[in-house]
């Protein structure tokens, strides 16, 4: 199946690490992914919150170009592009008004929206499309004795619970241990990272990203596995801060796509862990040239 | 005095029905419209027709005005037809001269403009005047009732109803899925609000039910089949193998004590699997049947495998000193094969209860993942002074620095465990604010822990329930008013360290809360059995939306179904309590009691027959009856249809090619020129 990718802004930018290990890993797999031509901004949360109309009919233009390139299933990998997209579905579909607004912006530039293309998250494709046989198959340096506590944050499983539970996801912690991993009981893996308030309101944002990170590291886990570029975002960037506030919490946090890759056997460079603030250490199970690879990006 | 559709001679009613119809159609207005139509001799508006004054107006009329077809325009013939058919009897007229229209339900209740709505009313009246013309004098037919009846499911609903009948003289036949009866509320400690212990109150109706000479008891069993109706059902009940001999076995249970397994090893699972069993066992002391059973899947003389028709093999691998140690009595049969008896009854109680909702569909709720959590019926046997741990509360996990096993400090009751919740089940289960209560007390009394309930709203709404709400209040239990958000074992401080943390948010306080407990119970809602949609079809029953069985009508016929001579009775309803439970068993068996000391039935005349001439014995027909009624006369070369098995569902009329079944009351005149009414307003 041919998956039409929509890599929004994060994954050209800051969450570039992400883009950089799930191409490949996805390929690895034998999952075919075009790039969305012309793709806009999903608008993401503060969009939504000023104007759903509008934000709505940026969201939907990606959608409507899909459809026009005749693309069976949207990819989205960020989970702020994620909900968007989902709940731009949901807005269309419940809301008379918004619906007319969007096809009257979409005809304007000679687009329709017209169905509901699947949208679909990594997570989703790789235990229902690919499964966890295929994965298991084309692991060749398992992660043996990695302890990973998996951080799915808040918004691919709530508000809408498209492919697991919303307040105990799974997915993740199948795949990891898939990849030979030891999955940490983490019982915060769909709390808030503290979202955008890190930056509005750090007194608070931070609190909420060192919970996080102490809790991690108090259930013994070697690295934080996530599949949100704003939760790496917060969870990786004001370790200097959360220390000078409360403790020391360095503990890496790393995309799930980087870890697939390692365990496929591609080097951490291949992966972009060289990108992480808080380095990863190198894997024992990685091959010599890996393991040395891991330890020069990690210095 | 048949009338030809020359002399017909229509009186017309419309009713008010209070403010129901009068308020959305102008019921002069129809009167007046329907005054114009032919054949009508009279025509009135009234207040109330089902009222005595509007029933003896009709049978004044009958006679004065002296009409021979009568038509009310009122609310649905569920309700009233008996009704307006009984007063035109008593009037003099055949009763199936009259015909009903429905102008409340169908036409007042669902439309807004109150022009339209009365429109309405007069096509549907034109469409009735056209049709009673060409309605026939018909006879209703009677049929036997047999007086033996079926209770189906051996819980507090089952018995009760079963005991009602049998003392009433009548023959049972109770048939139990489980090895022995009971059902949930054998499983109970105390009842709520009394505190009587359920064993000390069940089990004496147990023995009786046991002992009783007029009841069949088949426990370990199911219906398999019904066919039939009213009165004479053919039930073929499906026994399955417990590898005893019912008949031998005098419940002395020394195979179980000798059984190879010295030790009990396998989940018990009248304790909820808190406790252990061996292959051979008795599900609890006070079972009834006190007869063992063998469970094959894991009893050594067993291959673990199943032959080709599904039943499991023997492997004679195991000594057996179960057998030894049954002897002479030699009740122990490893030979025994599914057994189907086949029964006649006439009337059939269905009370197959409810099961708990799953409480792993919330995970976070912790269930199956801390194992300090538990459900409300796994603390009804941790309190039992008969369970697992004879009434000693002890956690399924943690010690005491001295190795001793850790009784809970701080508990917290969580209310609403899959009930009024959009993604669970939205209804009220009705029993979990008592029962939750009921446990805080019990624990509180057996642990002297802090006990905390954390609750919507408290619902408790019956005798004594409020009052046992304030006793708990003074006895010191904790309410906090608040759905829990999760229970989790992430410690923030250091007292929550070891304890699962209750997150919730306490509305009356107005904030979020962090409660940390030593134990969790999530008291579970009622939702129907798995199995709810089969049974449902087995007994040709109706379901509600949320998968209870529909009783006939929810305020006056709740324990009727739509099918004739089949009750409901307890949670397979809708959930309820012991008290509701045992009443509803009650109203269950006295009306089957109805049917059975009348002894007989009248029958609906709508049924279906041939007109033998046009029939050419195609047989499209006899594979199409949902009912099996009709069958091929082979010497007549003729389908026939057996009148006392045709229910007028009119499938074999629509289906015939050469026309030649008709139907009473759905003639095609009848039908054609009913058309042509509601055609004709415009």
């Amino acid at each position: 199946m041919k998956y039409s990718y929509y890599p929004g802004c994060s994954l050209k930018g800051q969450g570039r690490a992400y883009e950089e290990s799930l191409l490949p890993v996805m390929r690895h797999l034998g999952i075919e992914l075009e790039e969305l031509p012309d793709w806009n901004c999903c608008g993401a949360t503060a969009y939504m919150a000023v104007d759903e109309g509008k934000a709505c009919v940026a969201a939907s233009r990606n959608l409507a170009i899909a459809e026009k390139a005749g693309l069976q299933q949207v990819l989205a990998p960020c989970s702020a592009c994620y909900l968007v997209l989902n709940k731009t579905q949901h807005l269309i579909h419940d809301y008379p008004h918004i619906k007319s607004t969007v096809d009257r912006a979409m005809a304007s530039v000679n687009l329709k929206y017209s169905t509901d293309i699947p949208v679909r998250h990594p997570l989703d494709v790789l235990i229902s499309d690919v499964g966890m046989d295929a994965i298991k198959q084309k692991v060749t340096h398992p992660l043996k004795g990695l302890k990973v506590a998996p951080y799915y944050g808040c918004q691919i499983v709530r508000p809408y619970a498209t492919f697991d539970d919303q307040f105990n996801p799974t997915s993740m912690d199948r795949i990891l241990e898939a990849l030979g991993a030891t999955v940490v009981q983490f019982p915060l893996k769909t709390k808030c990272c503290g979202g955008s308030l890190t930056g509005t309101l750090p007194e608070a944002g931070l609190r909420l990203s060192y919970i996080i990170l102490k809790e991690a590291i108090k259930r013994g886990a070697d690295v934080i596995a996530t599949v949100c570029p704003l939760c790496l975002f917060n969870l990786d960037s004001f370790h200097g801060k959360i220390a000078a506030k409360w403790e020391s919490t360095r503990i890496p946090t790393v995309y799930f796509s980087q870890l697939m890759g390692l365990a496929f056997g591609m080097t951490a460079k291949q992966m972009g862990l060289q990108r992480g603030l808080v380095p990863m250490k190198p894997l024992a199970s990685a091959p010599a040239c890996c393991a040395a690879r891991t330890a020069a990006a990690a210095s | 005095m048949q009338s030809t559709k020359e002399n017909t001679r229509i009186g017309f009613y419309v009713c008010h029905c209070g403010h129901n119809i009068a308020a959305m159609v102008d019921c002069a207005d129809v009167a007046k419209y329907v005054k114009g139509l032919p054949n009508v001799v009279l025509s009135r508006d009234y207040k109330y027709m089902c009222s005595d004054p509007g029933q003896e107006l009709i049978q004044k009329d009958i006679r004065e005005y002296n009409l021979n077809r009568v038509v009310v325009a009122s609310c649905s013939p569920l309700l009233h037809e008996h009704t307006f058919r009984s007063a035109t009897a008593a009037g003099g007229l055949n009763p199936y001269y009259f015909h009903m229209v429905n102008i409340r339900e169908h036409d007042s209740w669902v439309h807004t403009d109150r022009g339209e709505a009365t429109a309405k009313a007069k096509a549907l009246a034109h469409a009735a005047i056209d049709r009673v013309a060409f309605h026939k004098a018909l006879e209703t037919k009677t049929v036997k009732i047999n007086p033996d009846a079926l209770v189906v499911g051996g819980g507090i609903a089952g018995i009760h109803a079963a005991m009602t009948l049998a003392n009433a003289g009548k023959k049972v036949y109770l048939v139990e899925r489980e090895p022995s009866i009971g059902g949930h509320m054998a499983k109970f400690d105390k009842t709520f609000p009394t505190l009587d212990c359920a064993a000390c109150i069940l089990t004496p109706k147990m023995s009786e039910v046991g002992a009783h000479p007029n009841i069949t008891l088949w426990s370990y069993s199911e219906v398999a089949q019904v066919d039939g109706y009213v009165g004479n059902y053919k039930v073929r009940v499906k026994r399955k193998p417990r590898y005893i001999s019912e008949e031998r076995c005098i419940g002395c249970m020394d195979c179980i004590s000798q059984c190879v397994f010295k030790e009990p090893k396998f989940e018990d699972e009248f304790n909820e699997g808190l406790g252990k069993r061996k292959p051979v066992y008795i599900p609890f002391p006070q079972a009834t049947p006190q007869i063992v059973v063998i469970d094959p899947n894991v009893c050594l003389n067993f291959k673990r495998a199943k032959g080709p028709d599904g039943t499991p093999i023997v492997s004679d691998k195991c000594k057996k000193t179960c057998v030894e140690a049954c002897g002479d009595k030699n009740a122990i049969d490893f030979t025994q094969k599914e057994e189907i008896k086949e029964i006649e009854v006439g009337t059939i109680i269905v009370a197959t209860g409810f099961k708990t909702f799953d409480s792993k569909r919330i995970p976070g709720y912790g269930y199956g993942i801390y194992k300090n959590v538990y459900t409300a019926l796994e603390i009804e046997r941790l309190v039992n002074a008969s369970g697992p741990t004879g009434g000693e509360v002890i956690l399924r996990e943690g010690k005491n620095p001295d190795g001793s096993p850790k009784h809970p400090k701080s508990i917290g009751i969580i209310h609403c465990v899959g009930s009024r919740d959009k993604k669970t089940n939205i209804w009220c289960s009705r029993v979990c604010c008592m029962y939750s209560m009921k446990l805080a007390h019990l624990l509180k009394e057996h642990t002297d822990a802090e006990v905390y309930n954390f609750y919507i709203d408290i619902r408790a709404p019956g005798k004594g329930y409020e009052e046992f709400y304030n006793k708990l209040l003074d006895e010191g239990v904790h309410f906090i008013r608040g759905r829990v958000g999760e229970v989790t074992d992430w410690a923030m401080t250091p007292e929550e360290e070891g304890k699962l943390v209750i997150r919730v948010e306490d509305t009356l306080a107005g904030y979020v809360r962090r409660i940390p407990v030593d134990m969790v119970v999530l008291s579970s809602g009622l939702e129907p059995q798995a199995d709810a949609q089969d049974v449902r079809r087995l007994f040709n029953m109706s379901c509600g939306t949320e998968g209870f069985f529909l009783e006939r009508h929810p305020k006056l016929a709740p324990v009727n179904t739509f099918t004739d001579g089949i009750f409901i009775a307890g949670a397979c309803q809708g959930p309820r309590d012991i008290p509701d439970t045992v009443a509803q068993a009650g109203a269950a068996a006295a009306e089957a009691l109805v049917l059975i000391d009348k002894g007989y039935v009248e029958q609906e005349p709508n049924t279906a027959f041939i007109l033998d001439e046009e029939c050419s014995g195609c047989k499209s027909c006899v594979p199409l009856c949902p009912y099996s009624a009709i069958l091929y006369d082979e010497t007549r070369k003729k389908a026939h249809i057996n009148e006392a098995l045709c229910k007028g569902c009119g499938t074999c009329v629509g289906a015939c090619p050469s026309g030649s079944i008709v139907q009473n009351l759905f003639e095609d005149e009848q039908i054609f020129s009913e058309i042509q009414g509601v055609l004709a307003y415009d």
